[in-house]
């Protein structure tokens, strides 16, 4: 979509340029290489194999970390398993919360070490690692350290069994938060737990797995072996395994499914989305800009619930996109580190090579483009802010999804025509719906197919907030009272 | 069912349940049922997948409707559906002992079925606040989760029982807003095709309810792999277990696997609704 | 004044306004770090915004001297602008006129039965017309919160229009009290009205009630600025005034403006601070930012 020659255009190019204000990494100290973290221990992997861990803004090596093979797994998960019997499983749950309060504890202390840390191996500003991913870490082992002796009143008529050994597989958007929506139930409900972080953003997990030591948990109860695909099927794989958690793509999530097809593993699994943002004309419109804004742009699009399919009023339309064009002016985008950026760094290779092959294809199936005026740096990897008008729910880049900065809108009428367009799609997992009528919040809200609705607001997260996909976008629920039955037997 | 009586009975055919109808299966196909002994009882229909199909089509068209139905109402056509069933005791008897029931076990079956449907209507209005929550998120916002129906679910009935594994299953799906597509006994398909006559006289909307009966091994497949259905609620074990949970991936299908004795009063429980709902959270700021 | 009594306004409706979203964008916009140069920069850019003000019912001629040497030169060992207006009531308005003589600082009266506006319409034109007579380049009116929050949109506005008219040459800056509108949907309305009705300014405050200026009622005002520009292409003017003391929190309003409006608002022309302490504020940021030294409001003149 160009700009009309015609309109009366603010100028952003502005006298005020907010100097450099970079967050410091010296509270970082990096070792030079990760090994496994195994009942209590560091434990070197069994093949030697160790890879690099980039910095997606400088493409820098931070450290090396090991790769677990099989027989790694295996250690893992028997460390795990011993730990639940001999331990863990033992341990009146008031003493659980104990460990678990001090967990959150200690991650407070060190907030600003791990949100430096997660900003580096993972490429998100500073601001939203600092004032979201963390705090909400913390808040999450808080949150389920107080259930752990409470679950007596969380299932009525029935009582609450550990399941045993969960195997925790996470993914690279949110790295240290996944950790916490997944370690911190497991151990309220008696579970030990083996978790697997993200070959591209392992560290903070890996820092947490010192906070753990330093917490003074029983060895094995928390163990943090580090991987890729292959580490990750051995674990879904793995006999003494009695639950899979598993974030990430939908792709994936359907392979993990199949593979515990016959087995008795219970399983959850947080998978894509491809969720419709929807604008009412009686929507308060400059908050609702800024509700799009937060739904596509926050941590770089890498969000499953990402609102990714705008859909705006007729009636409203230019107004919103005018509004939405001068507000991406004013996004930063650069030194994931630097207190005053908006847009961080994409956060491997592969997906910017990913989200360039959708816009591609967008823009070869006839959309139209249009991005934010930036400049961005020259190593690390980068995408600008981008919109797609003249797209129809056939277009590739409003069906799949993108992971990245890339916003697709389409315009309707009536609310029965949105609905039916929002729900038109494999995935389940959010939405949003901007209008000042309350009626109609109830009632668009109620008919979209998705575990999370967003009214007048976008992009929330609690630990008090059970979050969680229809359809193909998962199964089961994090957070909240809704998500302890996961991690538990009832009987 | 023969009898020794003067006049010649006209026997029942046993027919599908499907968008509020009785067809016989498209394919022309149906199979012998047998008593214990081994005689042959009745026909039943032998769905095909194509009966599948269209049972799922119909239960889909059904399911925003009846999801959107007050609770209250649901409540009351469940509660209708027992007194249905109620009403028509003498004929589930006698399917039941023709399928190998002695007297008192088909009394027993058949009360229990009655009161299980009993059970389920008085959750209709009521699961919902046991398993909502108010959410007190550290931020301006209201919070709240709501169950809500998955959609179509898909029903493989156990193989032991004629009657109460079928209402034990069927209950607790639709009580929630689902629409459901159930499989009967294989080995005792004739209760289960008479209480689709019971749904249809008891205000349960078209599609609502579809009722197959057939084999389960040529439909295991379809049910499992089908992308319009939202879950499974079956049993199962062995490699069948492994078929239907596999074949269920391909549309992320929510598997839920119950091995139960549903004559047992502790089996029936608001858990088996919350088996086939999802929950839904919604945010809104708080601000003037 | 006939002509503007047959004004449309008795249905105002207008976009209407989340007070949560409001505050999350606030917030956001409040963790700009600004650091060395874009701060001296900015902070110079506020002291140059500043309509130093003082509306005491003891103001006096001493008071006015040495208010208008502060703005005028408001620090000696400074390479700095000096202030954009002195803000007086109409009494004192010939007297802080003469003193400026030869600057380029405007002299702003308040007018329209300052602060409450409890008066009626003659009166108000009245002080309006002495108050310009006299020699006040601006006029900052209060508009009649009583007959807004009433629901009479036709009499605000036809009492801001007959003012406009009142001033003639002089700008005409328009004091909602938003303290005073108690929700940000209301805020939002007054800004239209007062925008609609010829305001070339919009103000927050009289500095009179509490809460004055905050930064959630300034983001509205300046989204409503916003719109009117889209919609027309003309530009009106913001002002927040009262409780604004720190420099810190000035710059956090310059940030604003910065990325709601863009550049051409960063201008005296455009952007006001109504404020009596700030200045001093900024100016301990400008020695601290040239010395490296944390400084002592001592070594500060206080007006």
């Amino acid at each position: 979509m160009k700009k009309d020659k015609k309109e009366h255009a603010l100028n952003f190019e502005t006298p005020f340029q907010y100097a450099p204000a970079p967050e410091s990494t010296a509270p970082v100290k990096l070792k030079e290489r990760y090994a496994l973290f195994i009942d209590g221990k560091f434990q070197a992997p069994s093949k030697g194999i160790y890879l690099p861990s980039i910095n997606p803004a400088t493409e820098e090596t931070l450290a090396l970390v090991a790769v677990a093979d099989e027989s790694d797994v295996n250690k893992a998960v028997k460390a795990a398993a011993n730990a639940y019997k001999g331990v863990w499983g033992k341990l009146p749950g008031k003493e659980r919360a104990k460990y678990i309060y001090r967990i959150a504890r200690i991650l407070q202390e060190r907030a600003r070490e791990f949100a430096i840390l997660e900003t580096m191996n993972g490429g998100k500003p500073i601001r939203e690692s600092r004032d979201i991913d963390i705090p909400l870490a913390a808040a999450h082992f808080f949150y389920y350290a107080g259930w752990a002796d409470k679950l007596d009143y969380a299932f009525p008529g029935r009582k609450a069994q550990a399941l045993g050994v969960a195997g925790q597989i996470i993914p690279w958007n949110f790295p240290l938060l996944m950790a916490a929506w997944k370690i911190a139930p497991a151990l309220a409900t008696g579970n030990t737990v083996v978790l697997k972080p993200a070959e591209t953003t392992p560290l903070t997990a890996l820092l947490l797995a010192e906070l753990i030591q330093e917490a003074d948990l029983p060895p094995g109860v928390v163990n943090i072996i580090t991987g890729a695909g292959e580490t990750g099927a051995a674990i879904v794989r793995h006999p003494l395994v009695n639950k899979i958690a598993f974030t990430g793509s939908t792709e994936v999530g359907k392979l993990i499914q199949r593979s515990l097809a016959g087995t008795d593993k219970r399983y959850t699994l947080e998978l894509g989305g491809k969720a419709a943002n929807i604008i009412f004309e009686d929507a308060a419109l400059d908050q609702a800009v800024e509700g799009i804004i937060n739904a596509i742009f926050f941590n770089q699009g890498h969000v499953c619930c990402a609102g990714s399919r705008l859909f705006v009023q007729e009636s409203v339309a230019d107004q919103v996109m005018r509004k939405l064009r001068d507000r991406m002016s004013t996004l930063r985008i650069g030194d994931p580190l630097d207190k005053n950026t908006d847009i961080g760094a994409i956060n491997s290779k592969e997906q910017l090579q990913k989200i360039q092959g959708l816009v591609k294809k967008g823009i070869a199936e006839g959309g139209d483009m249009y991005q934010a005026d930036c400049s961005i740096p020259k190593k690390g990897f980068w995408f600008k802010p981008t919109l797609f008008t003249g797209v129809s729910a056939s277009s590739t880049i409003v069906k799949e999804e993108i992971f990245g900065p890339v916003l697709s809108i389409q315009t309707f009428r009536t609310a029965d025509e949105v609905i039916e367009k929002a729900n038109n799609t494999p995935y389940g997992l959010s939405g949003g719906v901007w209008t000042d009528k309350g009626s109609k919040i109830f009632k668009v809200s109620k008919q979209l197919k998705a575990g999370v609705v967003w009214a007048n607001t976008y992009n929330k997260f609690d630990p008090t907030s059970p979050f969680g996909g229809y359809k193909e976008s998962g199964l089961g629920r994090e957070g909240g009272l809704h998500g302890l039955a996961p991690y538990v037997h009832l009987v | 069912m023969a009898t020794k009586a003067n006049r010649l009975e006209i026997l029942k055919t046993y027919k599908l349940y499907i968008d509020g109808k009785f067809p016989r299966s498209e394919s022309g196909r149906h199979y012998l049922v047998k008593s214990k002994n081994g005689n042959g009882i009745a026909n039943a229909c032998l769905a095909s997948r194509k009966d599948l199909r269209d049972a799922i089509v119909a239960a889909r068209k059904a399911q925003d409707a009846w999801a959107a139905r007050s609770a209250y109402n649901r409540g009351q056509i469940l509660y209708r559906i027992a007194e249905m069933l109620e009403g028509r005791k003498a004929q589930f008897m006698e399917e039941m002992i023709a399928q190998g029931y002695t007297v008192g076990q088909a009394t027993n079956e058949l009360q229990s079925s009655i009161d299980r449907l009993v059970h389920y209507a008085g959750w209709s209005d009521k699961y919902q606040a046991i398993f909502s929550a108010v959410n007190p998120v550290d931020s301006s916002h209201f919070n709240f989760s709501v169950p809500e129906a998955m959609g179509v679910v898909g029903i493989l009935c156990e193989e032991k029982s004629a009657l109460i594994g079928l209402v034990s299953l069927i209950a607790p799906a639709i009580v929630g807003g689902n629409t459901c597509v159930v499989l009967s006994s294989e080995s005792k398909p004739l209760c289960a095709s008479t209480f689709g006559e019971v749904l249809h006289a008891s205000d349960v909307p078209a599609g609502v309810v579809n009722i197959l009966t057939g084999s389960r091994a040529e439909l295991i497949k379809t049910y499992a792999s089908h992308m319009d259905v939202n879950a499974l609620v079956f049993d199962a074990s062995g490699e069948s277990l492994k078929t239907i949970q596999s074949e269920a991936a391909a549309n992320v299908k929510r598997c839920i696997h119950l091995m139960d004795d549903w004559s047992q009063a502790k089996s029936q429980s608001p858990y088996h609704i919350m088996n086939t709902q999802e929950i839904k959270t919604t945010w809104h700021p708080i601000g003037v | 004044m006939d002509k503007h009594t047959k004004t449309p306004y008795e249905d105002l409706t207008c976009v209407t306004v989340d007070q949560v979203g409001v505050e999350e964008r606030v917030s956001r916009l409040t963790k700009r770090s600004i650091k060395k140069e874009s701060k001296v920069w900015a902070l110079k850019m506020a002291l140059s915004m500043c309509d130093l003000t003082t509306l005491e019912g003891k103001d006096s001629p001493g008071k006015i001297r040495q208010l208008c040497n502060k703005a005028i030169r408001p620090h000696e060992d400074l390479d700095i602008p000096s202030v954009a207006a002195v803000c007086v009531y109409p009494s004192l308005v010939r007297l802080t006129k003469s003193h400026l003589k030869g600057t380029k600082i405007q002299v702003a009266s308040v007018a329209t039965a300052f602060p409450s506006g409890q008066s009626n319409r003659a009166i108000k034109l009245a002080e309006t017309h002495w108050a310009v007579e006299e020699g006040a380049d601006e006029i900052d009116m209060v508009i009649s919160r009583g007959h807004f929050l009433a629901g009479e949109y036709a009499y605000v506005h036809d009492e801001i229009a007959a003012v406009k008219e009142a001033c003639g040459k002089a700008h005409l800056k328009v004091i909602l009290e938003t303290g005073e509108l108690s929700s940000l949907d209301q805020v939002r309305k007054a800004s239209e009205l007062a925008i609609r009705a010829g305001a070339d300014f919009i103000k927050t405050s009289t500095g009179k009630v509490q809460p004055a200026a905050t930064l959630p009622v300034t983001l509205v005002m300046l989204e409503t600025i916003r719109d009117h520009f889209y919609a027309t292409g003309k530009r009106i003017g913001m002002k927040p005034a009262g409780g604004i003391s720190t420099a810190k929190n000035a710059l956090q309003y310059l940030v604003m403006v910065n990325e709601t409006l863009g550049s051409d608002w960063l201008s005296p022309s455009l952007f006001r601070f109504g404020a009596s302490s700030l200045a001093n504020d900024l100016l301990m940021q400008l020695i601290k930012e040239k010395t490296g030294r944390y400084q002592s409001i001592d070594y500060f003149s206080k007006d």
